[in-house]
């Protein structure tokens, strides 16, 4: 099978008041064609940040180090002619906020057919034939009135199908999506993860679904990769992930998933602590001080991502050793 | 039945003369929690603002220790809004960043318990970030130091200062990371069994309700839909949109769930798990039969026409469905 993104000891690190901030530490991973990826992570864990050195999307007090190769071109040296030739149409983005990620002023089918006009080079008449038509497998319901509504005047729902509609629209080889349905209603989130479901079924493209709930992307990627305080803390495929977590912290964000059904423990499962700040890099492991299996060992020395089988975690102590 | 410390009767909003609430009613006792349950635009937040006057009413009636809220002088409201406080989704925001944490836990004592001298009031606010989990050195520090659940402690102290019977806790935890949820989330229910405060749980996370509460309400655009005890409600729903919001909760339970789930789980199948694929209309004529028909799986032509009154279709057990009695004859003879 062939790679759709080869990230390759991806450092990401912040300047802020003089002071370094590693976001991303020394993270490699490969999404192979067609292939659902999640990253799952807590705040702070450098999921998001991962990506927006991939697409170029780095603030300004940023610098990112490694290597991010997409279709043969190492991103993060792209100029930006190259990299606005891959971005947008053969690499895609989805963002939490639909509303904030559309123009507020523009008309939706404006948004959706400047797209293909920019990336495709067809006739704005074309364009708007064809961003209409992908309203309509989005199943959008009502394709030629939302082609002519402002964003503000649709549900959160529908503006996410707007933005998959968007990302899907030059046939893209990688969408990356980052908490897509964060910010809906758990019912609409079941509706978009369904159709980010079909989406891929039809279209055969490689999907990055970055997300803080594990519970939501376990049932659709086919693998898993869990970050802790800025690095890939385990990689597995998704089934095996959750049902025999290696590393400590997986197995923990397992346990903290509220349920609606079984019995009712009288106090919700909690992970005591808090993650490390992104400023301080302790010298073992980071979740050590957070981790029930943390022996003195596991303080000094940090564990390397060991791969074993069809997958790798970062532990001295994992839970199947 | 202990005392009713609120009791809320056919309570109205209407922004621009919509109505975002409509008719809900319940009561309160004194140490309980309810927990309400509803998406974004419900109106669940709307019913907290309500209660405390945050935004008027437009009909119905509010009252506390029997007194109508309501209708009364800013003064008396100012004097009544001491025993119910309110902590929000997202608690950067609502406290002051110019404020230190020691000064905006203060401010409540400052305002309702001026006589205190300096040092007593500060034994106070120590004694209680203490009591939240923060130790005494974060009082001089700003709430933007602080981590989303740790702002939340400083939150729930601030709220919690002036011994309230009643809390109000609009999304408390969903902005937080699922490690830290449990944290909070706990917290508040070893503070109401220590103080006995009443709570309000307002969440979209049914398996977060679940923990606090006895009783639950379900509410859609503005109704309440479903109402009963929390066992009750989790072995048989009743009402379509309720099932909906299990289904929507249920791929995360398939996860390395303890057997008896998959058990109960099919048992629940019997009432209406629909799963939602239809986007739903977002502003259907609310005048006009059930608001959720359009998104429902069961409905029949009189959904479309006549508005489901809530009833009791178990005893303590209120759905506002034309089917609940089907769903109810449905379920299967445990």
């Amino acid at each position: 099978m062939s790679t759709a993104l080869e990230v390759a000891d991806l450092c990401v690190s912040f300047t802020q008041r003089r002071a370094r901030i590693d976001a991303v530490r020394e993270v490699s991973l490969s999404i192979a064609q067609g292939e659902c990826v999640a990253i799952v992570g807590e705040s702070g864990s450098g999921k998001t940040q991962l990506f927006m050195a991939a697409m170029g999307l780095l603030p300004r007090n940023a610098s990112a180090e490694g290597s991010v190769l997409f279709q043969g071109v190492e991103l993060l040296r792209a100029n930006r002619a190259a990299l606005n030739r891959v971005r947008g149409s053969k690499l895609a983005m989805i963002f939490q906020d639909p509303m904030s990620a559309l123009t507020p002023h523009l008309k939706v089918g404006t948004q959706l057919a400047e797209v293909l006009v920019r990336h495709a080079g067809i006739s704005w008449r074309d364009a708007w034939h064809a961003a209409t038509r992908m309203l309509e497998r989005v199943h959008i319901g009502e394709e030629r009135r939302r082609m002519q509504q402002y964003p503000h005047e649709l549900s959160g729902g529908l503006r996410q199908r707007v933005m998959i509609a968007m990302s899907l629209l030059c046939a893209p080889s990688l969408v990356i999506a980052d908490e897509p349905t964060a910010s809906l209603d758990v019912t609409v989130q079941a509706q978009i993860m369904e159709l980010l479901r079909s989406m891929r079924s039809e279209f055969g493209m490689a999907l990055a679904l970055i997300s803080h709930d594990l519970g939501l992307v376990g049932g659709f990627a086919d693998h898993i990769l869990v970050m802790y305080a800025g690095r890939i803390i385990e990689s597995r495929p998704a089934g095996h992930l959750l049902n025999e977590p290696r590393h400590p912290y997986t197995a923990e964000l397992i346990r903290c998933i509220p349920r609606v059904s079984g019995t009712l423990p009288s106090r919700m499962a909690t992970l005591p602590g808090q993650p490390p700040r992104p400023q301080e890099s302790p010298p073992g492991c980071a979740f050590a001080p957070r981790c029930p299996r943390a022996a003195p060992r596991c303080r000094t020395e940090r564990p390397v991502l060991l791969t074993r089988g069809a997958g790798a975690a970062a532990c001295h102590f994992p839970l199947d050793s | 039945m202990s005392d009713i410390l609120l009791r809320v009767r056919n309570l109205q909003v209407e922004f621009d003369r919509r109505a975002v609430l409509r008719d809900v009613s319940f009561d309160l006792h004194a140490g309980e929690t309810l927990g309400l349950v509803g998406e974004s635009g419900s109106g669940k937040s709307t019913l907290a603002r309500a209660i405390l006057r945050l935004v008027s009413a437009s009909g119905g009636s509010v009252r506390w220790h029997g007194e109508e809220i309501l209708t009364s002088t800013p003064a008396r409201l100012r004097a009544l809004r001491r025993g119910m406080q309110i902590i929000f989704q997202n608690p950067l925001s609502s406290l002051n960043p110019r404020m230190s944490v020691a000064d905006a836990v203060a401010e409540p004592l400052e305002i309702f318990e001026p006589q205190l001298d300096g040092a007593a009031r500060r034994a106070r606010v120590f004694s209680m970030l203490e009591r939240v989990g923060l130790n005494s050195e974060v009082g001089s520090r700003y709430p933007h130091e602080f981590s989303g659940g740790q702002c939340q402690r400083i939150g729930i102290a601030r709220a919690m200062i002036l011994n309230p019977q009643l809390l109000i806790c609009d999304e408390p935890v969903s902005s937080l990371d699922v490690s830290i949820q449990g944290q909070i989330v706990n917290l508040l229910s070893d503070l109401q069994n220590e103080f006995g405060t009443a709570m309000l749980f307002i969440s979209h996370n049914l398996a977060v309700v679940r923990y606090v509460s006895r009783r639950i309400m379900v509410i859609y655009r503005g109704r309440c839909v479903e109402s009963t005890t929390r066992d009750e409600l989790f072995s048989n729903p009743l009402h379509p949109y309720t099932s909906a919001l299990f289904a929507a909760a249920a791929p995360l339970d398939a996860i390395s769930a303890p057997a008896p789930a998959v058990a109960m789980r099919s048992a629940r199948a019997s009432p209406p798990v629909v799963a939602l694929s239809s986007p739903a209309a977002p502003y259907a004529d609310p005048l006009a039969g059930c608001a959720y028909r359009s998104r429902c799986g069961y409905a029949i032509a009189a959904c479309a026409t006549i508005e489901p009154a809530l009833q009791e279709v178990v005893p303590g057990h209120v759905a506002a469905c034309h089917r609940a009695r089907e769903f109810r004859d449905a379920r299967p003879v445990s």
